[in-house]
């Protein structure tokens, strides 16, 4: 590609006796950018863990190129958010086209001081490279590239994996395994799991085109372009002066023909105009879907990412969904690996995330009924829609065409506590990166950066001054005015605080309690649940 | 809460008929079908109440088949 130099990882190859390698805490299938994402999390918290990964670079093109708020303030808990922001184009804008006519705009940043934008556009090879280079400094996390699982076998215990290199199969055992392996996972099939859902009769088509073009980044969708025969169209604007074009093309097409390069090239000088010169840096026919196994957790097998459920990318809710699984995933599974909580802990990551996917699929799902509608008469409503919205601002909120990601509010939880506050961040939602300050350290700016990634009380009020618990979990206290200074009043206002309070939050900065005053006893009871036997 | 309404409320039935059907009659079947579904989009929003749509919805539904 013009833009871009895939890296070549090193592989090296298995030298283990008798072709059985030494047993490993955790083993990941998948360097993709989940699995990259859970390798790291578990390093920060002092777990060991092999990724495998059957190939020995980055992604092929720039497939996912949207990345959230939530996924920029996970990535900077694990210290990798920098190299993202500093390549990756920020947007918080998307607008919307019927027939050339701009129908209307929506701002996603619902809080103009957070620490992140929200969206980047960054080409998935940017993102799995930046995470590669963060995995290659931790000592704790071993990259096999080039090593291929093609065989599992469970146990109580553990499992045993049949690892594939350029060199000769060996064997794999390991105590937690990690599928991390993609929306073709070996491992889901080998373990025989319906992945079931909705195909989406249609095609479309995405070029990635290199042209020198000013202009804000915005989210531009087009419905009924005027210039083409296409359904729909979106365009949005990636690092290096690439640009993602995105083409509906409908469902009875011929692929082959349509992938030639004088059609394609056809289709973006419609859409581009005659004049503007452009490069055309990565083509590709896709049709979607939506779909998911029935439970993340199968004993010692976790599915995160794409190996558990698949989205239509109108909402960029695939590797968005998918890291924040890695994030729920990562505290609760190291905490059962270093025998500090129950394994029971890790059926809350299925609970949790499986709600979290229903949510991503429903709205993928919406999207994708809107803008391929599946018969003629929903055709017409779509198109009603369409057509009242130039007028009537109601119909502008019936028009779909992606509902992006947004983080998920754990709200039904069963390890959420005491709801006293009810502010707008409640047990189960994720912790907003507000503005704060602390004395004598001007590094710290947000809320999100004094929370860590363990269990943390943020106690507010003259009642809970004097609080002091301690808990084998590993639980800072941060006092309000004193460890940090809520400037501008943000904090207690999303929280709900009045006078008194005091916020629980996860070690995924996710909230799990709230209350007023809480005696230690109580705030260790909400902690049990976490612990369960172990 | 409140639940879709039985009883008329229309002041001026025979007239507000006319009206409706003088809006659509010389129609394609097409353009018909876009006629009634914009209408009820803006009188769903009109209503806006949830319960009472879904009320409508299921009346509307009621005795007509799936086709195949
Ligand atoms: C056109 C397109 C646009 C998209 N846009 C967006 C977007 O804007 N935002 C967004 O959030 N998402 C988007 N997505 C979805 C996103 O790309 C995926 O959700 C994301 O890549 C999932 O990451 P993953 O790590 O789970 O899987 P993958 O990225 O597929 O990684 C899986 C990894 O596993 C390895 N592997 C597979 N099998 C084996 C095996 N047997 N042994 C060893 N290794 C194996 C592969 O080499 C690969 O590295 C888009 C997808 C497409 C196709």
């Amino acid at each position: 590609m013009a833009t871009y130099q895939y890296p070549v990882y090193p592989y090296h190859p298995p030298a283990f006796a008798d072709g059985l390698a030494p047993t490993a805490q955790v083993v990941i299938v998948g360097g993709g950018q989940v699995g990259l994402t859970m390798a790291l999390d578990l390093a920060q918290r002092g777990v060991a863990s092999v990724v495998l990964d059957e190939d020995n670079t980055v992604s092929d093109g720039s497939r996912a190129i949207c990345q959230a708020k939530r996924t920029l303030e996970i990535w900077d808990r694990l210290g990798v958010a920098a190299p993202m922001m500093a390549k990756g184009v920020t947007w918080n804008e998307g607008h919307v086209f019927y027939r050339g006519e701009r129908l209307y705009a929506f701002n996603m940043q619902e809080n103009p001081h957070s620490k992140f934008p929200a969206f980047i556009n960054i080409q998935q090879y940017y993102v799995e490279q930046f995470l590669v280079e963060q995995a290659m400094q931790q000592p704790l996390i071993e990259l096999r590239w080039c090593h291929r699982v093609t065989g599992l076998e469970t146990a109580p215990a553990g499992v045993c994996l049949t690892v594939e290199t350029p060199d000769g199969i060996y064997t794999q055992p390991c105590d937690w395994l990690v599928a991390a392996d993609g929306v073709r996972s070996t491992i889901r099939r080998q373990m025989g799991l319906s992945f079931s859902g909705q195909v989406f009769e249609d095609h479309f088509l995405i070029a990635d085109i290199i042209m020198q073009r000013e202009g804000p980044a915005i989210r531009r969708f087009y419905f009924d372009p005027p210039w083409g025969p296409e359904a729909s169209a979106l365009m949005h604007r990636q690092s290096d002066n690439v640009w993602r074009l995105d083409f509906q093309l409908g469902w009875n097409v011929d692929r082959d023909e349509e992938l030639r390069d004088e059609n394609v090239f056809a289709r973006i000088r419609r859409m581009i105009g005659p004049d503007t010169p452009f490069e055309l840096e990565w083509k590709s026919l896709y049709t979607f879907q939506c779909r998911s196994i029935e439970r993340y957790r199968h004993d010692r097998v976790l599915f995160i990412g794409d190996a558990a459920h698949q989205v239509s990318p109108f909402g960029a809710r695939g590797g968005n969904g998918g890291v924040q699984d890695a994030d729920n995933l990562g505290w609760k599974l190291a905490l059962v690996v270093q025998g500090r909580a129950g394994q029971a802990l890790l059926d809350s990551y299925d609970d949790e995330r499986r709600f979290a996917a229903a949510e991503n699929i429903l709205n993928s799902t919406r999207a994708t009924d809107f803008i391929t509608p599946k018969t003629p008469v929903s055709e017409v409503y779509r198109n009603a829609v369409l057509d009242l919205a130039r007028d009537f601002p109601f119909a502008r909120t019936l028009v779909n065409s992606g509902r992006l990601s947004v983080p998920a509010h754990l709200t039904e939880s069963s390890l959420n506590g005491a709801d006293e506050l009810r502010g707008s961040v409640r047990p189960g939602s994720p912790v907003p990166a507000l503005p704060l300050s602390v004395p004598d350290n001007a590094a710290v700016s947000h809320l999100t950066d004094i929370l860590g990634d363990g269990f943390t009380l943020l106690c507010f009020g003259p009642a809970n001054a004097e609080l002091h618990v301690d808990s084998p979990l590993g639980l800072r206290l941060l006092h309000a005015g004193q460890d940090f200074r809520d400037s501008d009043g943000s904090i207690a206002a999303a929280f709900g605080v009045r006078d008194n309070a005091v916020v629980l939050v996860r070690p995924d900065q996710h909230v799990m309690a709230c209350w007023r005053t809480p005696d230690p006893a109580t705030i260790l009871g909400a902690l049990a649940k976490i612990r369960g036997e172990c | 809460m409140s639940s879709l309404k039985h009883e008329p409320c229309i002041s001026d039935p025979d007239g507000f008929y006319q009206e409706l059907i003088d809006a659509v009659q010389r129609l394609s079947p097409d353009d018909a079908l876009a006629f009634s579904a914009r209408l009820n989009l803006l009188l769903a929003n009109h209503i806006g109440d949830r319960t009472v749509l879904r009320e409508a919805i299921e009346a509307a539904r009621k005795g007509l088949e799936n086709r195949k």
